[in-house]
């Protein structure tokens, strides 16, 4: 599987993915600049990204611990999402998404 | 006054922590320095709640039940803490010893340093906002360190958890106080949440939704604050901005020490956890070598390892006798001193 990644200068890099894997991982494996300081916990707020509006209703909701550490992000969008909260999975083929500001 | 140590540990993390222990059984003596305000690190400051499951032997921990435990096995050996401070310089001094100095001006000497930072202290998220360096620290304070200079002012409280809850109950006594959150819902301790609503009700308190957008200089020692709430934006002009979005880890000033990194990594062997310079180590989170797992465990292994060549430094007379605490009577008789 694939998904497309948007970095904060606007690159589009298009990365290969795999289903035992959350978003951040992918990401940050890639050596993409992402923080994610907590290693993926849900317990700070550095692996904060935009997902295309096309994807954004394919995954699980948001849960109370995922939305009240998007308390400690800038610009949170309806799109806003914790990268690392994100389990890939098939339906998830192609997703599309972009880096929040940090 | 300069205080006197064997060693300095940068850094309270478990690691750090494990630290004391392990140099404490070869009878070395620690300073250990932090920049928050207590022991712990990342497991005390980010994940105090969650539960870890590969700490050998304990089958689920959780963050802060891990540093009290590290803190009180390393009590035996009358570890001086200084916390809320940072290491800024340190300077190579003729008898070979090391002078440590800190944020708030302490200076400890040390014959060796143990750097146990993990990703780096933990400062205050800044705005990712470009061109406001010039208004940060001036109109922009991401901690208040002197109250009085608020008083009558108008300020614009943003964030959602403890920091910002508690400035805006603390600071409304003696200021014009308008705190934003992007919701109506706040991480912080019920207390003062519900302070913060009836000061809200009392209008003592102006509560505003929204995020931070930009940020202009009026020149005038005010600043304009572009806020956005759904697509509404508003304008606020404003003394002061104290923006509370939790903290993030920076290597600081050890990058400028002169010890071979790689990416924000320090490098080190693996027989003694030494750094390029000798009598400076790095054990835990941020050390690198091949092979290298964060793992709080790996951190501890290297802190027995480091041990073992710092009493060389410290001892370099005496002949460092291996021994167990399940058969010296000498350690045991330390270890249950309290």
């Amino acid at each position: 599987m694939k998904i497309s990644v948007t970095d904060r200068d606007g690159n589009k890099q298009i990365l290969e993915a795999d289903t035992n894997s959350t978003l951040m991982e992918i990401i940050r494996d890639e050596g993409i600049d992402i923080e994610a300081a907590c290693g993926g916990c849900c317990a700070c707020a550095t692996c904060h990204v935009y997902i295309d509006d096309k994807w954004i209703h394919k995954l699980d909701p948001i849960d109370d611990d995922e939305e009240s550490m998007l308390d400690q992000a800038f610009d949170v969008k309806k799109n806003s999402r914790l990268s690392c909260q994100i389990q890939l999975n098939d339906e998830l083929d192609g997703l599309e998404l972009e880096l929040a500001p940090e | 006054m300069i205080e006197k140590t064997d060693v300095v540990i940068i850094g309270a993390g478990p690691v750090g922590l494990f630290a004391i222990f392990e140099l404490g059984l070869l009878n070395i003596s620690c300073h250990v320095i932090d920049n928050l305000d207590k022991p712990g690190g990342q497991c005390a400051e980010l994940y105090p709640e969650k539960p870890i499951y590969d700490i050998p032997s304990r089958v689920s921990i959780s963050g802060q039940e891990l540093t009290d435990d590290l803190l009180a096995q390393a009590k035996p050996f009358k570890p001086v803490y200084h916390l809320s401070q940072q290491v800024e310089k340190i300077e190579k001094l003729e008898s070979n010893e090391w002078l440590i100095m800190t944020s708030v001006n302490k200076s400890i000497q040390a014959k060796c340093i143990v750097i146990a930072a993990g990703a780096g202290s933990f400062v205050p998220r800044k705005l990712p906002i470009k061109d406001i360096e010039h208004l940060e620290e001036k109109n922009i304070l991401y901690a208040v360190r002197n109250k009085s200079i608020l008083e009558g002012k108008k300020l614009l409280i943003v964030g959602g958890g403890d920091s910002a809850l508690d400035w805006t109950n603390e600071l409304s006594k003696a200021s014009n106080v308008t705190l934003m959150h992007r919701r109506k819902e706040f991480k912080a301790s019920p207390d003062s949440v519900s302070k913060m609503l009836e000061l809200e009700k009392d209008k003592k308190v102006n509560f505003l939704l929204g995020q931070i957008q930009g940020i202009e200089d009026l020149k005038n020692d005010k600043i304009k604050v572009i806020t956005k709430n759904n697509e509404e934006t508003e304008n606020f002009e404003v003394d002061y901005l104290l923006p509370f979005f939790g903290l993030k880890m920076e290597l600081g000033p050890i990058a400028n020490w002169g010890l071979n990194l790689d990416e924000n990594l320090i490098k080190v062997d693996t027989e003694k956890f030494e750094t390029s310079v000798p009598s400076i180590f790095a054990i835990g989170d941020i050390n690198t070598y091949p092979g290298k797992l964060k793992l709080i465990l790996s951190g501890f292994h290297e802190a027995a390892l480091m041990a073992q060549e710092c009493f060389k430094y410290c001892y370099p007379d005496k002949k460092n006798i291996f021994r167990y605490t399940t058969s010296s009577k000498e350690l045991q008789k330390k270890l249950t001193s309290i």
